[in-house]
């Protein structure tokens, strides 16, 4: 391992971080729920009365934040390599994967890790040392 | 009144995502690449998050009901099954592959990333595939919801 000090962001990872946090910090005091990604969308396939639009609402928000961004910074430009066969793949495992484990990097690794559940950690374990792996055997077993 | 604090939920926890670099894949992957140049800034988002949301949890811990007046709905569950742990390593690959967790991928779909469409369109017929196999297994459905 050889860290790349140019690319290590530590301010903006922390008060992103930070902002993710209080994010779930304002979800669970005020609407008393897990701000779990994979959860809040899932939960749309099995809609029920009440249930629908405080979920619409938190996606909304997430889908709308880039044009919230732009107006104070430039937004910068994500760099996707993955081509559309990789991303569909990547997609079906993500949705699949998460509603099987219940959770993702945000219900379980921010707010299960916070909660200081052990359901929660054991599934970040599971899914970095996955997310790991997958990285290992992609660039450097196959060197896509 | 919950919309509106879910929306700003939402729109805060998107923020976060755009500016830790999260929204980012090739920031991912290069967080997950431990055998190439490590770039360790990842781990500062969590531990940013989990800062702010330990003091959060242990207060919404003691409480019956949000500051909002919702009924708190915070998980129960304990148990540690075939699940989870499998559930949770298909996500890692997945994650893997392509850099993209579900709030990033919306995030980026937001930006108006084609790539990032595919990824979600993706992820959607993912968790449809995984709704109608719970539907015909009805013990596994109960123990899930």
């Amino acid at each position: 391992m050889s860290i790349d000090w140019n690319a290590f962001t530590p301010w903006s990872a922390l008060s992103g971080g930070a902002l993710v946090g209080i994010a779930a910090a304002m979800f669970a005091l005020l609407n008393g729920r897990i701000a779990g990604i994979s959860g809040v969308v899932g939960g749309l396939f099995r809609p029920t009365a009440g249930d629908v639009a405080w979920r619409v609402a938190f996606v909304t928000g997430l889908v709308g934040s880039p044009l919230l961004y732009a107006l104070f910074a430039v937004l910068p430009k994500p760099q996707i390599a993955a081509d559309y066969g990789a991303l569909v793949l990547a997609g079906l495992l993500v949705g699949v994967g998460t509603r099987y484990g219940s959770g993702c990097t945000s219900g379980h690794g921010v707010c299960g890790l916070s909660r200081l559940s052990p359901r929660s950690l054991v599934a970040t374990v599971m899914f970095m040392v996955a997310g790991f792996v997958t990285v290992f055997v992609t660039r450097h077993l196959f060197g896509l | 009144m919950l919309v509106i604090a879910s929306l700003l939920a939402g729109l805060a926890f998107g923020l976060g995502l755009i500016l830790s670099g999260m929204a980012n894949p090739a920031k991912v992957l290069a967080f997950l690449d431990l055998a190439g140049s490590w770039d360790p800034s990842l781990a500062l988002v969590m531990v940013g998050a989990i800062a702010i949301g330990l003091a959060a949890f242990f207060v919404a811990r003691n409480r019956a009901i949000s500051f909002l007046g919702a009924e708190m709905r915070l998980p129960t569950a304990r148990h540690i099954d075939r699940r989870l742990v499998l559930g949770s390593l298909v996500f890692g690959v997945g994650w893997g592959i392509a850099g993209f967790c579900p709030g990033p991928g919306l995030v980026a779909l937001g930006m108006g990333e084609a790539k990032a469409a595919v990824f979600v369109a993706a992820m959607l017929l993912g968790m449809g595939v995984f709704e109608l196999v719970e539907r015909r297994n009805p013990t596994a459905r109960a123990r899930a919801s």
